[in-house]
């Protein structure tokens, strides 16, 4: 299975509040390249550029698993701030991601933005 | 919203199944089957659950679908040293060791031995929110990390309608069980997955659709004030399975299941006599009394002596070295001692001596099948070579008489399986026959009948065989009489006055 890279990435500016998520992904590659593309777009639109996405090929880390009480994937956990909180699925659906992970709307933008589905 | 948390309650009083003989024999075996361990389920599917496929057991709240599924686990652990894995979608892993401590299954023992792998999966209802495809892919790895932590054999999902509840979309849910299943498989795993009943339907959520190798139906009914658990073998692909509701009772050491079919009329059949215990009564038997292993009926009105010849048998039993065991439903303890002993029968003696037991209780005590269980249980374990029932009667009120005429048919095959002698009192009003001695008719081997005839300005009792298979017997009616000694069988009574008291009743 070739996954997209699978790694963290963070961006530090300003005093805005910290963003700390998982992305739990396996299973079918499609699936969860459309999720890791997601949650990048999801975390640069509504994260105010202060964030760190995690992404976790369950496959790899069998111990995560265990931990987390995960049973579906693709699984985006929001651990920062607190509560914890978690959507399963491709991500597809932003409006619900937003509000179940309790996000800030994303800042007016220009043009199209680009959403896997 | 919280997980429902399903208890199992072990209220039952009644022990061990005793193994039973007699299987319904597969008649070929295209299968590979696992046995389960429990007692008589292996009977009824005629060797155990699909060995490496899936077994769905379905059933209402509290019908003994996790216990069942966790007793097949332990066995397997125990008995066949197959590892297992439980996934626990409702009970936490606590509540699992502590509600099957009880049965004296040491869980923690298991786990630590690195036979057992319980993996409690919290799903809480809502709280995943969906936004777009997903796979259960996570609940693979894990379950497939588990089966090969402990090289399991046997799985156990329970319950998986949980699911249903955590998960909205059920386009993506049924997908992935049916995934699931064909992971089980490929895994060759023999699983049990339970599911809880639906309305009109067999399972809510229609599991019954990805899990159809073999179907097990647990149900929970309460008649009468009386519960009754049943099991039933709805499908079991590929094999000849007993096909009847099978009661079942979760009982000190687990789940047993009676087979009440599997009770085949195939008992050895003893052509030694033993006595009555009261040589005139003998002596109406070709002079050798009843044959070893044969079912006795004892009827009679009120007062007629019934107890008192029961006990003389179990005394007689005794005085050879063997050993009786009397139950009384309608007297106690304390009762019977004083009683006997009037009329000359030490019947402390004998329980001192460690060859005779009383067992006193009203049959409402227990249900119909814990009685039978109980009864069983205490027969198994003192190993008795005569058992008194006293009276049988008072059984009637613990179901109808479809389900009374089952437990007596049971009850005299499980004895004369063993080869133990059994007599059975009932109370009779007189000139009807009741329900009771209607049903003992055909299943008493001897019959004898006491009556009260009132003649001279006497009460007479009068005893007479109605029947004794397999021996010429005397078509005389004798007199009875109650002694300080003992019963005392007499004189041919005077036939007329019998035809009179026929005439008037």
């Amino acid at each position: 299975m070739s996954l997209p890279q699978v790694g963290f990435e963070m961006t530090v500016t300003t005093d805005e509040v910290y963003y700390e998520l998982t992305l739990f992904v396996s299973g079918a590659p499609a699936l969860a390249a459309r999720a890791i593309a997601n949650a990048r777009r999801l975390c640069e639109l509504h994260c105010n550029g202060h964030y760190r996405l995690t992404v976790v090929d369950i496959h790899e880390d069998l111990s995560s698993l265990m931990t987390s009480n995960l049973l579906a994937t693709p699984t985006l956990v929001k651990t920062l701030p607190g509560p914890e909180r978690r959507v399963v699925g491709d991500l597809s659906q932003r409006d619900k991601v937003v509000e179940a992970l309790d996000l800030p709307a994303a800042p007016e933008v220009s043009g199209s933005t680009v959403w896997s589905t | 919203m919280s997980v429902r948390t399903l208890r199992i309650r072990i209220t039952a009083k009644a022990g061990a199944f005793v193994a039973m003989t007699g299987t319904i024999a597969a008649r070929t075996a295209p299968l590979i089957k696992t046995p389960t361990g429990i007692g008589g389920l292996d009977e009824v599917t005629g060797g155990g659950l699909p060995g490496g496929r899936s077994t769905l057991v379905c059933g209402p709240a509290g019908c003994g679908k996790t216990l069942l599924a966790m007793e097949f686990l332990v066995r397997g652990i125990t008995e066949f040293d197959e590892p297992g894995v439980f996934v626990a979608f409702e009970e936490t892993i606590d509540d699992l060791r502590s509600n099957v401590a009880s049965l004296g299954f040491d869980l923690a023992q298991l786990e630590a031995d690195g036979q057992l792998i319980l993996d409690h999966v919290t799903l809480i209802r809502g709280e995943i929110q969906e936004t777009g495809d997903w796979d259960l892919e996570g609940l693979f790895l894990r379950l497939g990390a588990a089966i090969d932590a402990v090289g399991a054999k046997r799985v156990v999902i329970d319950t998986i309608d949980t699911l249903f509840g955590g998960f909205s979309n059920t386009a993506i849910l049924r997908a992935e069980l049916g995934r699931l299943c064909v992971f089980l498989k490929a895994r060759g795993v023999t699983a049990v997955i339970t599911a809880e009943r639906g309305e009109g339907s067999l399972t809510r959520h229609g599991i019954e659709e990805y899990v159809s190798d073999c179907v097990i139906v647990l149900d929970h009914r309460v008649t009468e004030q009386t519960s009754i658990r049943r099991l039933r073998i709805l499908k079991y692909r590929g094999s000849y399975h007993g096909t009847n509701e099978y009661p079942f009772l979760i009982g000190e050491s687990g789940i047993s299941v009676l087979p009440m079919t599997s009770l085949g009329l195939s008992h050895s059949v003893s052509n030694q006599r033993m006595s009555t215990g009261n040589s005139g009564l003998d002596s109406m038997l070709t002079n050798a009394g009843f044959f070893q292993g044969s079912s006795i009926h004892v009827s009679g009105t009120s007062g007629t002596g019934k107890t008192t010849l029961a006990a003389q048998f179990c005394i007689a039993t005794c005085q050879r070295g063997e050993r009786a065991m009397f139950f009384s439903f309608d007297e106690s303890r304390q009762e019977i001692i004083r009683n006997m002993l009037s009329v000359g029968i030490d019947v402390p003696k004998w329980i001192e001596a460690g060859l005779m037991q009383l067992h006193c209780f009203r049959p409402s005590l227990l249900g119909l099948e814990s009685h039978l269980f109980t009864v069983q249980q205490l027969v198994g374990e003192f190993n008795p070579s005569v058992v008194v029932k006293d009276p049988i009667s008072d059984l009637a009120s613990l179901g109808t008489a479809v389900e009374v005429a089952e437990l007596m048919a049971r009850q005299v095959d499980f004895l004369k399986a063993r080869g133990v002698t059994s007599l059975f009192t009932s109370l009779t009003s007189p000139g009807v026959p009741t329900r009771v001695e209607q049903q003992m008719t055909s299943l008493a081997d001897t019959w004898l009948m006491i009556k009260s005839v009132e003649e001279h300005g006497e009460h007479n009792r009068v005893l007479h065989v109605v029947k004794a298979r397999g021996m010429a017997n005397s078509n005389q009616i004798r007199k009875l009489r109650i002694t300080d000694h003992g019963i005392e069988i007499s004189d041919l009574y005077d036939a007329t006055a019998i035809a009179k008291q026929s005439g008037d009743s």
